[in-house]
């Protein structure tokens, strides 16, 4: 199949591109459009480096192909904040030791954030269920844990 | 601001939560790993692997339909030096040449600037092999069903000994004999591996990888091209975990695509997909141990005689280190009047078994505290007292004759776990509790270790590392160490070292590049060394260096870092340059036998004890690790929340190596290479980890640092399995211990029991 056109809103910005109507929209965020801070740790939708938010669901966007997000809002890590303004999750994965290697990180972030949107006060179950589609073969996730804790008690304004 | 002058136990820097130097990047998805980098013009590389265990190549074909003019095409003859991956011995290809040794070994190599045509590409490759017998258990390869390595399939044998093992068995009450396995466990790091290489003549070489030890494939791509070293230059970019599975491996990945960005003069990238990851890397050794225990009726260790057998796969690697390891471990915390350990590491045709956290010492910690609590058992003895007993005090001599000249108290470590774990409660409450008629029994079990930190005897004189600092032209202090960070720390607690040291805030000092053209050879980011030799060398270099700045008089005490920063500025701008250098220096008294493994193995022992509780579901079997206390002593905490971190995510694996994670084999080749088969923890498998540092400052480390990366490896898994012999009555010897093994176990009568195996 020949080349399409597809424009995608990505962390706010609208992006149009050719692409495979197959291409994974993991590929096509970071060659196409170079957004790099979305990782790929086993492209069968197992590990959730790739995590992405698409029309504010959770999605491996390994699994996704980029037909599928034409005309979508796409969200990715580097929406989320930046080193200038951090999101709460960021600053309280840095804070509390949350990232370590930094692979799993930005799924992770993403979906402790879009945890963070649909329940304002998760306990520690919530979390662990939010997260269970998240591997980290570092931390043993305590720590992950305690920053999205952290996140939650910390001022309501930059949860974006 | 910070202020010059600190002592010891009343610093500012080091034993505080300072930020990971990295984490802003990291949590910003700024931080850039191998596959996020590209180079102008740039081909990516794939492999063509061996689809047999062992066996002659006697030609390669290459189908129809590709247009194979485009690709740049590499076999051995294109090799301009060795063919060698130079670690311990000579016997690793970097690409078979006429044999192969085991399925997925590399064969041919090719480039293509479209990746989804050299994924065709390489399915379009036809080897024609005439098979050879292979071996696939250490009981075939010690039978010598075939000989597949040298004359006899061993790669090294070690004997140790200590007293006089042959006169304790008549002075026995009672002789208490067990074995036991441990499997093969996949590194699983989130980041596969990954190399990127760029040749001109003029420049030379230039590798870019998700590695480990940058001087390691230094050495062994100046061998394997030919190339002078000057010409060899080799930069790790950040690495997404490593864990022992980039030790050694980054010298295979990097050297092929140096080979094929040589043979096409374009940069190159090789990336595996996770399944090439799974399939074609290294994993831990799997292993079987076997005791043989000589005890009073009080549970007094009068001797012991071992056999440690591991499986190293095809090739050496660090087979002989990992074995060496798991020989000097293999007698635990304990107190030996007499033991003899004999160890082999036997060749057969997986994939080469190599670096994994703990590096043998898991594998011969399981078996010792299995066995304590087969001894205890055997005694009627509880299994907390039976160690008690015999746990190694100030004073005795470790099963190389070490002196334990640390003020260690394992009698005050071990009350500790059990007080946090309230062990002792539990263990009466659920033994009653276990006896009612409920499918669910709970059990809690406990394990007590050590870890060697640094390298083994003589290894770090032999490394004869060395670590630099300078300051840049902004008058940032700067850290000069060839130590990587792939998750660990290392950037921070050097960092943290530095300025402690220097007297200034930690965000006036910085990691130099990890680039082997620009910063001296610490040594290999391993066998948890970083901490306590290189941090100990970093803190000398700053001591050099605040000297200079202070003798020129340019700097005054009681300076601030701003006043710091302004004379190593005015310093720089005098002189061209500032810089402070520190070479390994043995402590004292340390001294190390490499024919008869007597003496210092290490200059300084990590110590802990470990409790865990489970839950076993007798109509699922499935097992629930419900709470985890661990309680170790690693001499002083540099950053208590990058320790804590490390606890906890090698308790993580721990679990996982115990409860999950199993490679199937078939023929050499493991089957499930895919997350979806192959299962680590999940958020919901972890139970809360409760960890507790007992501190007590390690003179010759920096700040008091001992080794900590490796440690928390080694107590999980028989921990687990000694809660789940608790829990059940069942005596369960190897791990990974899935469900399904349970099963075989204790839910079929005998007669069947060779039906299910089936």
């Amino acid at each position: 199949m020949s080349l399409q056109h597809y424009s995608l809103r990505v962390n706010g910005k609208l992006r149009e591109l050719d692409a495979h109507p197959m291409a994974r929209l993991l590929d096509v965020l970071r060659c196409e459009l170079q957004l790099t801070g979305t990782k790929e740790g086993c492209g069968e939708g197992e590990c959730g480096a790739c995590s992405v938010l698409l029309n504010g669901e959770l999605v491996n966007s390994c699994l996704v192909p980029v037909a599928q997000a034409d005309g979508a809002e796409i969200e990715t890590v580097e929406g989320l904040g930046s080193d200038r303004r951090l999101h709460a999750v960021q600053r309280a994965f840095l804070e509390c030791g949350g990232a370590q290697c930094g692979m799993c990180t930005p799924g992770m972030l993403v979906a402790s954030a879009h945890l963070l949107r649909r329940n304002l006060r998760p306990d520690l179950a919530a979390i662990r269920e939010g997260l269970n589609g998240n591997l980290c073969r570092c931390t043993g996730y305590m720590r992950i844990f305690e920053a999205v804790e952290r996140a939650v008690n910390s001022a309501g304004e930059d949860r974006g | 601001m910070a202020r010059a002058g600190a002592r010891l136990g009343q610093e500012k820097i080091v034993g505080k939560p300072v930020l990971r130097k990295e984490g802003v990047a990291k949590v910003c998805g700024m931080a850039q790993y191998i596959d996020d980098l590209t180079l102008p013009g740039m081909l990516y590389g794939a492999t063509v692997r061996s689809s047999i265990a062992r066996g002659r190549i006697l030609g390669i074909e290459f189908g129809e339909g590709i247009p194979w003019d485009e690709f740049v095409i590499v076999t051995a003859t294109d090799i301009p030096g060795e063919n060698e991956i130079a670690l311990i011995n000579h016997d690793w290809p970097c690409l078979a040449a006429e044999f192969v040794n085991h399925p997925e070994e590399p064969i041919l190599l090719l480039a293509h600037p479209d990746r989804h045509l050299l994924a065709k590409a390489v399915a379009a490759v036809r080897v024609r092999y005439e098979e050879w017998p292979a071996v696939f258990s250490i009981e075939e390869s010690e039978r010598r069903d075939a000989v597949v390595w040298g004359e006899d399939n061993v790669f090294k044998t070690f004997l140790m000994e200590k007293g006089d093992v042959d006169a304790v068995w008549s002075q026995a009450d009672r002789i208490v004999e067990g074995e036991y396995a441990t499997g093969a466990q996949e590194h699983l790091y989130i980041e596969n591996n990954g190399a990127i290489a760029a040749y001109s003549a003029d420049e030379g070489l230039t590798v870019w990888g998700s590695l480990q030890c940058p001087f390691y494939v230094h050495k062994s791509l100046v061998k394997m091209t030919g190339l002078p070293e000057e010409k060899v230059r080799i930069v790790q970019v950040e690495t997404g975990g490593a864990f022992g599975g980039k030790e050694d491996y980054p010298s295979m990945i990097g050297g092929h695509a140096a080979l094929l960005a040589m043979k096409s003069g374009m940069p190159v990238k090789v990336v595996y997909d996770r399944a090439e990851d799974m399939a074609a890397t290294t994993k831990r050794h799997p292993s079987r141990v076997r005791h043989r225990t000589a005890l009073t009726r009080d549970g007094k260790l009068l001797g012991a005689e071992l056999e440690i057998a591991l499986d190293g796969g095809a090739y050496s690697t660090l087979s002989s280190t990992v074995l060496s390891r798991a020989t000097i471990h293999a007698g635990g915390p304990y107190y030996w009047p007499n033991i003899r350990v004999r160890s082999k590491a036997f060749a057969t045709n997986y994939p080469p078994h190599g670096a994994f956290r703990g590096f043998g010492a898991p594998q011969s910690l399981f078996a010792i505290e299995r066995h304590m609590d087969h001894i205890a058992e055997a005694l009627g003895i509880a299994p907390d007292e039976l160690r008690r007993r015999n746990l190694l005090k100030p004073g005795q001599t470790t099963t190389t004759g070490q002196v334990i000249q640390e003020d260690i108290d394992l009698d005050h470590l071990m009350g500790r776990a059990l007080a946090e774990s309230d062990y002792h409660a539990k263990r009466e409450r659920f033994a009653r509790e276990n006896a009612g008629a409920g499918m669910k029994k709970k059990g809690i079990g406990l394990a007590a270790f050590l870890h060697g930190s640094g390298f083994t005897g003589s290894g770090e004189r032999y490394l004869n590392s060395l670590a630099a600092m300078d300051v840049t032209a902004e008058g940032k202090a700067r850290v000069l160490v060839s130590s990587t960070e792939f998750g660990q720390g290392t950037n921070t607690i050097l960092c943290q070292i530095a300025a402690e040291t220097l007297g200034i805030d930690y965000d006036a000092v910085e990691m130099g590049p990890p680039d082997t053209n620009v910063v001296p050879n610490s040594g290999p980011t391993v066998a948890s060394r970083t901490s306590m030799v290189v941090g100990k060398l970093v803190h000398s270099a700053a001591v050099g260096l605040k000297k200079t700045l202070m003798a020129s008089g340019l700097l005054r005490e009681g300076y601030s870092t701003g006043e710091f920063v302004t004379a190593a500025r005015t310093y720089v701008a005098q002189h061209g340059t500032l810089r402070s250098e520190s070479r390994y220096e043995a402590p004292p008294g340390v001294h190390w036998d490499d024919q008869q493994y007597r003496g210092e193995a290490y200059a300084a022992y990590a110590w802990a004890v470990y409790v865990a509780e489970v839950t076993v579901d007798l109509a699922t079997f499935a097992v629930v690790v419900d709470d985890f206390v661990a309680v170790q002593e690693v001499g002083r905490v540099l950053n208590p929340v990058l320790a804590i971190g490390q606890i906890e995510g090698g308790v993580a694996q721990g679990i996982g190596w115990a409860l999950y994670e199993k490679v199937v084999w078939d023929g050499g080749r493991m089957q499930n290479n895919q997350m979806t088969n192959y299962i680590i923890p999940t958020s919901q498998d972890i139970p809360r980890i409760r960890v507790f540092f007992e501190e007590r400052p390690f003179g010759h480390g920096a700040y008091g640092a001992k080794g900590i990366g490796e440690l928390p490896m080694d107590g999980p898994a028989p921990a687990i399995l000694n809660a789940i012999a608790h829990a059940t009555g069942k005596q369960f010897d190897s791990v990974p211990l899935l469900p399904e093994d349970m099963f075989r176990t204790m839910a079929v009568r005998e007669p069947e029991r060779e039906a299910v195996a089936l």
